[in-house]
């Protein structure tokens, strides 16, 4: 776990030095400690720090609390329905996220403005799904999961409705390029935008890390064992979908973090959220930062974060799927 | 200890319990027959807390658990499923542990001491020496101990267990009801379910038989369990014979057309 901590310290500070932009790690260090009080003399360019704190610092930081909210999120879900093949958007949080940023776009709305509306929408189709599956009168959960898969489907319809409705010069590549995923265009604002419902959505979920275990169990053993499932149902569903909603509103969509992530954690660590929660998040922040940082750099324009996630993590996930350690069956 | 009167329970309009009444005292082992579908588990369900909404009335140690909340019914009854391998894979130390949540509270982890006692409950079953092994790799014998382990911790002095022999091969099979017989010399109360009329007549001692949802026949095996019942209750000409090594132990045996 430490370990995992200081590669993620690492790959957090590492980030800061690349771009085309070259800052040295001397540099860095001089930059971040003037920050606090002007301790060294300044040698470098101006640009440098601009660099650093306008551009590069919003970034990471977003890529990394991104990262840390899609994997908790989708290491919930993958508990709460005791099903290691779900992901984050299983109740429609992403494609509700996503149909209030094209609706957003189409209106023309400003970049707050539109991420406003995709939390909320994601908020909006969760809440829904859940409605309606709790209504249901036999299996409470698979209602909820299928219901959630309805909405899903109606919301992303909905976005190729608005697609079409869109004009082809400027709102339909404007969507098309959000729903694909990235942080290029993230400032400090997205940050602060993001910090709230992080909190509330990962902290909660780290707070009850020992009840999630038995959240995994079939309903009626946990219950049988003093466990209040539905409200612990309803916790994690509001907190996964705080941090889905919130992290799609600022990145667009990035798939298979969610997913691959918790994985990776349960390969190292086992089965128990109070080691899976920590190594999750830590896990899902080092990787989509330097996915990030392999989409500013790799090639001359900006490669879509969304589609990066699934080149990178795909193979990765598949070589260590191969060669697992005794012990773990995915 | 459990006291169960006039206990009825239907899902929707369909009736799957009705008028059951039976009691089992405090070191007992209770075992419930019955054809798939007779209400076992509808019963054991009901018991555990886990269908809140039924006729009648069910007490533990004389306390009536309609007026208990599902935390503090954890202390009373414990239930033990059947050990099939879990989704995620645990630890047979985590697994035990998680039958400490009762006495945590809700934002609390498991601390020292509820380790000590899941490796004590681990000893008296002589199963620690697996207590770091992944719980889905060990075998089905032992996965039912482990389960007896986590319901041991839980504090509760009833344990529900449902066909706590189905899965298991036969040297497993007699090992956990010899465990279940110790259990019951402790002072455990055991309520099992079983499909094997040789596990009723051997190891419980009251039987409950129970058939479409309705009480057939209650009390000491020996005095109800009759091959005229035992035809009836499965449709298939039975006969009990008294075991050579041991006259007074009846066993039962399907006869051949």
């Amino acid at each position: 776990m430490l370990l995992l901590a200081g590669l993620f310290l690492l790959v957090f500070f590492g980030s800061f030095m690349l771009g085309r932009y070259p800052v040295t790690p001397l540099e860095l260090i001089k930059i971040f400690f003037n920050k606090i009080s002007p301790f060294f003399s300044v040698t470098w360019e101006a640009a440098a720090e601009t660099v650093v704190w306008q551009i590069r610092l919003p970034r990471v930081v977003a890529a990394g609390l991104i990262g840390c909210a899609l994997s908790l999120s989708g290491l919930s879900y993958q508990g709460m329905f005791s099903n290691p093949m779900v992901s984050p958007d299983l109740l429609g949080a992403s494609s509700g996220a996503g149909f209030g940023a094209s609706l957003g776009i189409l209106l023309g709305l400003h970049y707050m403005g539109i991420s406003t509306l995709a939390f909320c929408f994601g908020l909006a189709a969760v809440a829904l799904a859940y409605a309606i599956g709790k209504a249901s009168r036999s299996n409470r959960l698979m209602a909820i999961l299928l219901a959630g898969m309805v909405v899903s489907a109606l919301f992303s319809s909905a976005i190729s409705l608005l697609k079409l409705l869109a004009d082809n010069q400027q709102a339909l590549p404007a969507i098309t390029y959000w729903l694909m995923g990235s942080l290029s265009s993230v400032r400090m604002a997205d940050v602060a935008f993001l910090i709230a419902p992080l909190f509330l959505g990962a902290v909660p979920l780290f707070a009850l890390r020992w009840r999630m275990n038995l959240l995994t169990l079939p309903e009626d053993e946990a219950r049988s064992m003093g466990i209040n499932t539905r409200r612990m149902q309803l916790v994690v569903i509001l907190c996964a979908t705080l941090l889905t909603a919130a992290s799609v509103a600022v990145s667009g969509m990035i798939g298979w973090v969610g997913l691959v992530i918790p994985h990776f954690a349960r390969m190292l660590f086992g089965s128990d959220f109070r080691k899976l929660i920590p190594a999750s998040a830590l896990m899902g922040a080092s990787f989509l930062i330097v996915v990030d940082d392999v989409a500013r750099i790799a090639a001359t324009a900006e490669i879509p974060l969304g589609i990066l996630t699934s080149f990178i993590g795909g193979p990765v996930f598949l070589v260590m799927m191969l060669s697992r350690r005794e012990g773990y069956d995915a | 200890m459990l006291n169960v009167n006039h206990l009825s329970f239907s899902y929707g309009d369909k009736t799957t319990l009705s008028d059951i009444t039976f009691e089992a005292a405090e070191g007992t082992r209770i075992a419930v027959l019955g054809p798939n579908g007779a209400g076992k588990s509808t019963l054991f369900r009901c018991i555990l807390g886990l269908l809140p909404r039924f006729k009648g009335e069910i007490r533990i140690d004389g306390k009536n658990i309609q007026s208990m909340r599902q935390a503090e019914l954890a202390h009373y009854a414990a239930y033990i499923p059947q050990s099939t391998a879990p989704v995620f894979d645990y630890t047979v130390l985590e697994m035990v542990l998680m039958g400490t949540t009762g006495q945590l509270g809700p934002f609390s982890c498991p601390g020292k001491g509820q380790k000590e006692q899941a490796r004590e409950a681990l000893q008296s079953l002589g199963i620690d020496s697996l207590a770091q092994r992944s719980f889905s790799k060990i075998s089905g014998g032992e996965r039912q101990l482990a389960l007896i382990a986590r319901a041991m911790v839980q504090g509760a002095k009833l344990l529900i267990m449902d066909e706590p022999t189905a899965n298991l091969d036969f040297g497993n099979q007699q090992r956990v009801l010899e465990r279940m017989e110790l259990l019951a010399r402790e002072g455990y109360t055991v309520l099992f379910s079983t499909h094997d009329p040789d596990h009723a007549l051997s190891c419980a001692d009251g039987v409950l038989v129970l058939r479409e949802g309705r009480m057939l026949a209650c009390g000491a095996a020996e005095a109800v369990l009759t091959a005229k019942l035992l035809t009836e209750l499965y449709g298939v000409e039975v006969s009990l014979e008294a075991s050579q090594t041991d006259p007074s132990r009846r066993i039962c045996v399907p006869l051949r057309k």
